[in-house]
């Protein structure tokens, strides 16, 4: 019992670091652009794609490395394309916009790389489990978790220490005094989209290693990841974190004790959250209405 | 209050064609439609889908075109009116009208609930909790098995004869007699929701679209109208699902998927969204080109995405809403 609950607490750890990495992207872009990217899940399997190409010639930490970034470049070919032209219209237009280019990336995926399941190599040492006790952990899932970790304290201490971050940040607040305090808007805006999409290439590259890969493979992880946001509370990246670690690891406890409402668990939280506290666990007043 | 928003509408544009010349050409073409159909190489049951989601996208466009309120989530309304009428038929009675009644409480009531925890909400925020909370039904469809069918659907049920004394109408055969119930049934409902525009109800929802700090200044209680105008869109929208059950036979998970509320947005916005009959006519031309386009090639998915993209990027106002000079903002 002890195994089962432990293996189910390493697996709500990863789940949720997922959810984290994907909500945290998904949060910078509608923090600061008020955009619902719904392609976001696509950028993830964009990602993974990407380093499954990379990694015959980079080997696999170099497609780790390079996949993201692509995916962030292309991320801001997008956003400088077609994202940018919605921004100061109704919100139905960015989300129908980003809902249909969700689907043509989808069909890309499927054109490009077939609609079968595809398996990302691993190097050998990461495939090994930690210990005989231990059998179920592979250090794969360590290493996921120490890079996810990595990950969002780099995007924190970028937040917190650089002056791009302090624009985004203060781009969060109030986009217009930034404005016209002279920062150029529209490549902050850029810059952030790209951003938040380099998460979801990180992440895809993750995923591909333990699920491997597959043209629909983000969608199950934006419906969780929009909970993430609601239940942490819009507007707080902090919040964005620790909704992301609640649900993942509330779904993976469900499993162990009743596996077919692991889903509705995390749907369970969010309706409390909306009754109890509706701006979110850490959310801040009015920044939802 | 009133005499505010009466001036308002009183000098909006008038509109290029007579209101009554309008309303008899749509009405003509939808009673005629078993006539001119199969001469264009259509099928009545193309039609019925066309009702259905036109329907469904009207009753999503009081919230979103009259109220300004963006719900990215009204499919779980219409599937749970769907799996409301297939459960009532094939668990309780075979009836007809109570497997309509049943959908439609169930769907509209689930909505009317949710509502009152969003209804503080607005803009992106607002969708994000309806899609989020239209993903739970999917997921209950999903799972749970034995009661709704999972991932292949609820089958096995079959909408009964509806007997009028002393009559009996036999829409079991499907074809040209269950066009004509389809119609009436959407005819009631929309002149219902015509009616309820038109009030000074609706009027105060446009009060709300245009100018919520105006609005809420005049004494409007504006979150709930916001509520009564999602309840009410739930209750329209749950209807067409029922309708959509009864068309089918069948109710899948896919009727509550967030993609089918995008696809109701998409008709609302192609059509029109600011203007009533914008949405039927945008389900026509979606229903339509997505029955084409499957039939054409197996990447319907890039196509229909495109739909989208061009739809928001080169024709934001929609076929109906050209005519409008001025408007969307």
């Amino acid at each position: 019992m002890t195994q089962v609950i432990l293996y189910n607490v390493t697996n709500g750890l990863i789940i949720g670091a997922f959810y984290v990495l994907m909500a945290l992207g998904l949060s910078l872009i509608l923090n600061l652009s008020n955009v619902i990217n719904f392609a976001h899940g696509n950028f993830l399997a964009l990602g993974g794609y990407l380093a499954f190409t990379l990694s015959p010639t980079l080997g696999y930490w170099g497609a780790l490395l390079v996949s993201p970034v692509l995916t962030a470049l292309i991320g801001l070919v997008v956003e400088r394309l077609m994202i940018r032209r919605v921004y100061n219209r109704d919100p139905v237009y960015s989300l129908l916009l980003t809902f249909g280019f969700a689907f043509v990336m989808q069909d890309v995926a499927r054109f490009v790389w077939g609609p079968n399941g595809l398996p990302l190599g691993l190097p050998d040492f990461l495939a090994q489990p930690i210990s005989a006790e231990l059998f179920f952990i592979t250090w794969y899932r360590v290493f996921m978790v120490t890079v996810v970790i990595i990950a969002v304290a780099g995007l924190f201490t970028f937040l917190r220490n650089t002056r791009m971050g302090l624009r985004i940040r203060a781009g969060t607040l109030d986009l217009e005094t930034v404005a016209s305090l002279g920062v150029n808007v529209n490549g902050l805006r850029t810059f952030n989209f790209a951003l938040g999409c380099m998460l979801a290439g990180l992440s895809g590259v993750l995923a591909a290693g333990q699920i491997g890969l597959n043209p629909n493979m983000g969608d199950d992880l934006l419906m969780p990841s929009f909970i993430a946001i609601i239940v942490g509370g819009v507007g707080s990246l902090i919040g964005t974190l620790f909704g992301g670690l609640l649900i993942g690891m509330a779904a993976a406890l469900t499993t162990v004790f009743y596996p077919s409402a692991s889903e509705a668990v995390i749907y369970a939280i969010m309706m409390l959250v909306l009754l109890l506290r509706p701006r979110g666990l850490m959310g801040e007043e009015g920044m939802m209405s | 209050m009133t005499t505010v928003i009466t001036t308002a509408t009183a000098t909006a544009r008038r509109p290029a064609v007579p209101r009554w010349v309008a309303l008899v050409v749509i009405w003509t073409a939808l009673i005629a439609v078993p006539f001119w159909l199969p001469l264009l190489g259509g099928y009545t049951a193309l039609a019925g889908r066309v009702l259905v989601f036109g329907l469904a996208a009207m009753g999503l466009n009081m919230l979103l075109g009259f109220t300004g309120v963006l719900s990215f989530g009204h499919a779980a309304y219409f599937g749970l009116g769907a799996y409301g009428a297939g459960l009532t038929l094939r668990y309780l009675v075979h009836s007809t009208p109570l497997a309509m009644l049943a959908g439609t409480l169930l769907g509209g009531l689930a909505g009317t609930l949710f509502g009152l925890l969003i209804v503080r909400r607005r803009g992106v925020y607002f969708a994000m909790c309806t899609i989020a909370f239209g993903q739970l039904w999917y997921y209950l469809a999903y799972s749970w098995n034995d009661f709704t069918g999972g991932f292949d659907g609820l089958r096995d049920f079959h909408r009964a004869p509806i007997g009028i004394w002393p009559l009996t109408l036999d829409i079991t055969s499907g074809g040209t007699l269950f066009y004509f119930f389809l119609l009436a049934i959407f005819a009631g409902a929309v002149s219902l929701m015509g009616l309820l525009v038109r009030s000074p109800f609706g009027h105060t929802l446009r009060a709300i679209r245009e100018n919520e700090r105006r609005a809420r200044f005049l004494g409007i209680p504006v979150e709930r109208q916001i509520w009564l105008s999602f309840s009410i869109s739930c209750f329209f929208t749950a209807l067409a699902g029922t309708l959509y059950a009864l068309l089918n036979n069948f109710a899948d998970p896919l009727a509550l998927h967030y993609s089918l509320s995008g696809y109701f947005v998409v008709m609302c916005v192609m059509g029109g969204m600011r203007t009533f009959w914008g949405p039927l006519l945008g389900a026509a031309v979606f229903v339509v080109l997505q029955d084409y386009i499957s039939s054409m090639t197996v990447n319907w998915m890039s196509f229909v995405g495109a739909i989208f993209v061009l739809v928001v990027l080169f024709f934001p106002r929609g076929l109906l809403g050209m005519r409008q000079l001025r408007g969307m903002s």
